[in-house]
């Protein structure tokens, strides 16, 4: 992906995606802030990044939403974090958007790789 | 490690998020920008640029702050920050205290209810008279610049002989036309006459308000025709005929339905067509303030629709004449002006007629302008002081009001004092917590002061109607204007001062940590504040006495003039007004058809008797002039009223003859001329003796030549003019030895019959004797309860008032007297458990409420008996020290202490003892 070139696009498919990708992180354990933005960062090869003011409304909005739920935890020699966890809702949420992404992925692939071919 | 925490706040400070959500965000957002700086760090940046690096991103095109907005919902407006006094600005501050206020006051619906009530009461009951006031007194007329307006009369009318047809003082037509074409002090003068006309066809009489106008009326007034067209100079000129009628809107719309075809049309205007030329606007309602018009004609007119030639009349006075003043003259340049053509005026107009003793008077009249913004208004004279007393009372009922406010809110702000000290205790400044309960002041008394508006709405149509009788519609335009707006919020921003501000400096002058220390023991009961609760009732229980006793002096006042002696009877006497000048009968003939028209009113069945007069006592009208006793020296004469009555008057009013004989039929117009006298009159002029036998002689008149009289009679005095007045000396005339005979009778008709059944057979009798004559009807009683109006407009809203300031005063009481027993459950239980007897402790109580009333008794009684002096000259057969009105006051307030203080005097008696010692 780190060919497309429109910002537009750009904004749009990681604003689509974002929601996905961060309740597929907090889904196995609780992660905090910095954490998911760093995953984001890594395993996407650097195509995709969140810094501070992009990541935090989103979290927050995904929390009001009751999909995650944010906790302060106190850790020995640390500062206290905050630990976002996914939901019983928030699971299901997920599970939705996975079947969702892949089927559009398949769509989309059918398409351009008919194309192509 | 930077500092973030101050970066993040500034882009949190728009969002107004409550502090402890800001201080989470900003905690967790602080701990990313660490990381992150020190992941850059670590991949070689220097301190400088990974601080820039971090900072961008949090910065990046303001997206932390405009995401942020559509996550976090915005803090609760309406919560209270504790200690938070410094920051903010006052209006977003205002509006979180009204919201706390409404919600504070909506967590008591009973003492907002309560609050709100008395409020709106005090309110409406000021407004509404001070709407009235605004409207007869205080307003201009609706024209252009009324303040230009003077009017010209004659500053000193003695001597002034002849017809007066109007309540204010009026000038003759040809003084009028001579004013008119002499005057250079007024860019324009007018002329107008108010007078009732007929305009029914059939024997029912349609009565409608009429003016008669000169031809400038309307232009120099400046009113212009809604529909049709006005009356212009043209128009007024000798000779005119029938020269049209302008209706008023009102009436255009009530008779004709506001429909514009009803120009050209013919009206009956006493029995002669006329044609209805035009309307004039909805504001305008003519120059009399409290009389509207139904139907205008020109001055001229008057030789066609009357027959007393009053036009040549130069002693028929019924114009009264204004003009609007040259720019630049005053109304002290227009009376030097008017001074100067005076003696031409007068010595132009002096008739061949006027009685030569006042000859001189006449000749020496002086033409006067006065200011004339306002109008004239017959409503002002007689109810202007009576309302603006009624204010002062209302308002007086206002301050008991706030009186009452001010001791509840001091009984909530104790309630609320360890919620207050926690507040200071916190940092709240006083200034900030007085703000805070100002606010709950302020809302409670806008909204009572918009009930209190609609409240003045409903009163004031109440006051106009009460005012109204059917004969004398009152017409006064209440609509609301700046001025009774400003007099409404004026009220609002003083209540609220009033009740208040002292509450909220004194629940703020608390030392916190005395407050926080005490429980409910003790501290409640502080002495201060509770004394000064007390001087509120004591002041409340004092104003009330005050208006309990203006009202029950007003109230013995009316029942005294109801019931005075009024020298004949009042009950069961019908006047019937019979118009039969359709008839056009021959003068000669006139004393026969008369005669015919009594005997058969008197055969109606339950008629006991009927008479004639030419006036009615006590109506209002009068007639009169100077009395001389034969033999005496004339320069003794004394002005003296006059009836002239048919056979049988005395008979059908009930006054008793004392000597001599009544009226005769042999007492013919050939006869030697006789009359009747009452005992005033012989009081007066012959020291009481028997005067019958004797003769008197009148004086000269218009219409008649120096006369003499033999008295044959003496009956009862009685009253003439007002019920208020002593008894008169009045000189009766009789009908058959009458020098000319109008058209027109009233008859007096004693009857026990029901009034309809009554009317009926007199209506019956009439139309056999002649169909073409019309009847009207009044009640003798009913004409006289009317001219106790002012009286009756007194009783009534003191009356009310005063029992409002009663009602007050109670709950006042009441609040205070079971405030006291709940702060002292405590002390009530530990003296129930030594011994204290049920009755002891409910003596105890109300011996404190017969206290308190007690000392506000002694404080009103004096008070009353200054305010009362005031209103003496509203009095009838009462001083204003009168002791039974001071006595019963006093009684009702101590009767109020037992009503207010009985129920939580036994609420205290019940207390149980151990509950008591245990509660806190």
């Amino acid at each position: 992906m780190s060919h497309i070139a429109s910002p537009q696009l750009d904004r749009e498919l990681k604003k689509g995606s974002a929601e996905l990708l961060i309740l597929s992180l907090v889904e196995a354990r609780a992660r905090h802030g910095y954490e998911i933005s760093k995953l984001i960062e890594s395993r996407s090869g650097g195509t995709l990044k969140f810094n501070v003011a992009s990541l935090y409304p989103l979290l927050y909005r995904l929390e009001r939403r009751g999909w995650i739920q944010g906790r302060w935890v106190e850790k020995a020699g640390q500062r206290r974090r905050r630990y976002y966890k996914l939901t019983a809702e928030g699971k299901r949420v997920l599970a939705a958007q996975r079947s969702t992404w892949r089927e559009f992925v398949e769509a989309v692939k059918r398409i351009t790789e008919a194309e192509n071919a | 490690m930077p500092e973030w925490k101050t970066e993040i706040a500034k882009h949190l400070a728009r969002l107004g998020l409550t502090p402890t959500r800001e201080a989470e965000i900003v905690e967790e957002l602080s701990q990313h920008l660490d990381d992150r700086y020190e992941e850059l760090l670590s991949a070689g940046a220097t301190a400088e640029r990974a601080y820039r690096a971090a900072l961008d991103e949090l910065t990046e095109s303001e997206l932390l702050t405009k995401e942020l907005r559509h996550v976090e919902r915005r803090a609760d407006a309406g919560r209270v920050v504790l200690g938070e006094g410094g920051r903010g600005n006052v209006i977003a501050d205002l509006w979180q205290d009204l919201r706390y206020g409404f919600r504070m006051l909506r967590n008591q619906p009973g003492f907002a209810a309560v609050a709100l009530l008395t409020l709106a009461l005090g309110v409406g009951a000021n407004t509404a008279i001070f709407r009235l006031i605004d409207a007869v007194r205080l307003r201009a007329l609706p024209v252009a610049h009324p303040e230009q307006l003077a009017e010209v009369r004659i500053a000193d009318m003695t001597g002034a002989r002849g017809f007066f047809a109007s309540w204010h003082p009026a000038l003759t037509n040809p003084v009028w036309e001579q004013v008119r074409d002499r005057q250079q002090a007024f860019s324009g003068v007018f002329a107008w006459g108010a007078e009732d006309f007929n305009l029914g066809t059939g024997s029912e009489v349609h009565r409608a308000r009429g003016l008669w106008v000169s031809g400038d009326f309307f232009d120099v007034l400046g009113v212009r025709p809604e529909v049709g067209r006005v009356f212009h100079a043209p128009d007024d000129r000798r000779g005119c005929a029938a020269a049209g009628a302008v209706l008023s809107h009102q009436f255009w719309q009530r008779e004709f339905g506001g429909d514009p075809s009803v120009v050209g049309r013919t009206l009956s205007v006493d029995d002669h067509a006329v044609e209805i030329v035009g309307v004039t606007p909805a504001g305008f309602y003519g120059p009399e303030v409290g009389r509207s018009f139904d139907v205008a004609v020109p001055v001229c007119s008057a030789a066609l629709l009357r027959d007393d030639g009053r036009l040549d009349s130069g002693t028929s006075w019924w114009l009264i004449v204004m003009g609007r003043l040259r720019p630049g003259w005053t109304a002290e340049q227009a009376t030097a002006h008017l001074g100067s053509i005076s003696q031409g005026v007068f010595e132009t107009t002096l008739s061949p007629k006027y009685p030569a003793e006042n000859v001189s008077n006449y000749l020496g009249f002086k033409l006067a302008a006065y200011p004339a913004a306002s109008g004239i208004s017959q409503v002002r004279e007689t109810y202007e002081s009576p309302l603006w007393m009624l204010l002062g009372v209302a308002g007086l009922v206002l301050l008991i009001a706030c009186a009452n406010l001010a001791n509840l809110m001091l009984a909530r702000a104790s309630a609320r004092e360890r919620e207050i000290a926690v507040r200071l205790a916190l940092g709240a400044s006083r200034s900030r917590i007085v703000r805070q309960l100002l606010a709950e002041s302020l809302l409670l008394s806008a909204a009572g002061s918009i009930l209190g508006a609609i409240l003045a709405g409903f009163l004031g149509e109440f006051l106009v109607s009460f005012l109204s009788t059917k004969e004398d519609q009152l017409f006064v335009d209440l609509s609301a204007n700046w001025s009774v707006l400003g007099f409404t919020a004026g009220m609002a921003i003083l209540t609220c001062v009033l009740f208040g501000l002292t509450p909220a400096l004194r629940a703020t002058r608390v030392a916190p940590g005395a407050a926080m220390k005490a429980s409910g023991r003790g501290m409640t009961a502080g002495r201060e504040r509770f004394s000064l609760r007390r001087a509120l009732v004591v002041a409340q229980v004092a104003l009330s006495l005050v208006l309990v006793v203006g009202a029950l002096l007003f109230s013995r006042s009316l029942a005294k003039l109801l019931s005075a002696d009024v020298g004949f009877r009042q009950e069961g006497i019908l006047i019937a007004q019979i118009d039969s000048s359709r008839l056009n009968l021959p003068k000669e003939n006139r004393l026969t058809f008369k005669r015919g028209l009594l005997e058969r009113i008197r055969a109606i069945p339950g008629v006991a008797s009927a008479a004639s007069a030419n006036i009615i006592p006590l109506s209002g009208n009068g007639w009169g002039n100077s009395v001389w006793m034969d033999g005496a020296d004339a320069a003794g004469k004394k002005p003296m009223n006059f009836i002239r009555v048919s056979g049988d008057y005395f008979k059908t009013m009930g006054t008793p003859l004392v000597a001599g004989r009544d009226f005769e039929e042999h007492d013919a117009p050939s006869s030697p001329k006789v009359v009747v006298v009452n005992e005033e009159f012989a009081r007066q002029m012959g020291g009481g003796a028997n005067p019958v036998g004797k003769s008197l002689w009148v004086e000269q008149s218009i219409s008649d030549p120096e006369t003499r009289y033999e008295i044959v009679g003496l009956v009862r005095s009685t009253k003439y003019n007002t019920v208020r007045e002593d008894f008169q000396p009045v000189v009766y005339f009789p009908l058959t030895q009458a020098p000319r005979l109008g058209q027109v009778d009233q008859v007096l008709v004693s009857s026990n019959a029901p009034l309809a059944e009554l009317t009926a057979g007199v209506k019956r009798a009439v139309a056999e004797a002649s169909p073409q004559s019309t009847t009207d009807f009044r009640v003798l009683r009913e004409q006289i309860q009317n001219s106790l109006m002012s009286d009756r407009l007194m009783a009534t809203l003191s009356g009310f008032f005063g029992l409002l300031a009663l009602v007050l005063a109670c709950v006042g009481l009441y609040g205070i007297t079971s405030y006291g027993v709940a702060g002292r459950t405590n002390e009530l239980g530990i003296r129930m458990a030594l011994g204290a007897q049920p009755w002891d402790v409910r003596r105890m109580i109300l011996r404190e409420t017969f206290a308190l009333v007690g000392v506000g008794v002694c404080i009103g009684l004096p008070a009353a008996f200054f305010a009362t002096r005031l209103v003496s000259t509203l009095l009838f057969g009462l001083t204003p020290a009168d002791p039974v009105s001071i006595g019963l006051a006093a009684l009702m307030m101590l009767g109020v202490a037992l009503v207010a203080g009985y129920v939580p005097a036994r609420r205290a008696s019940r207390v149980d003892p151990m509950v008591a010692l245990r509660h806190e």
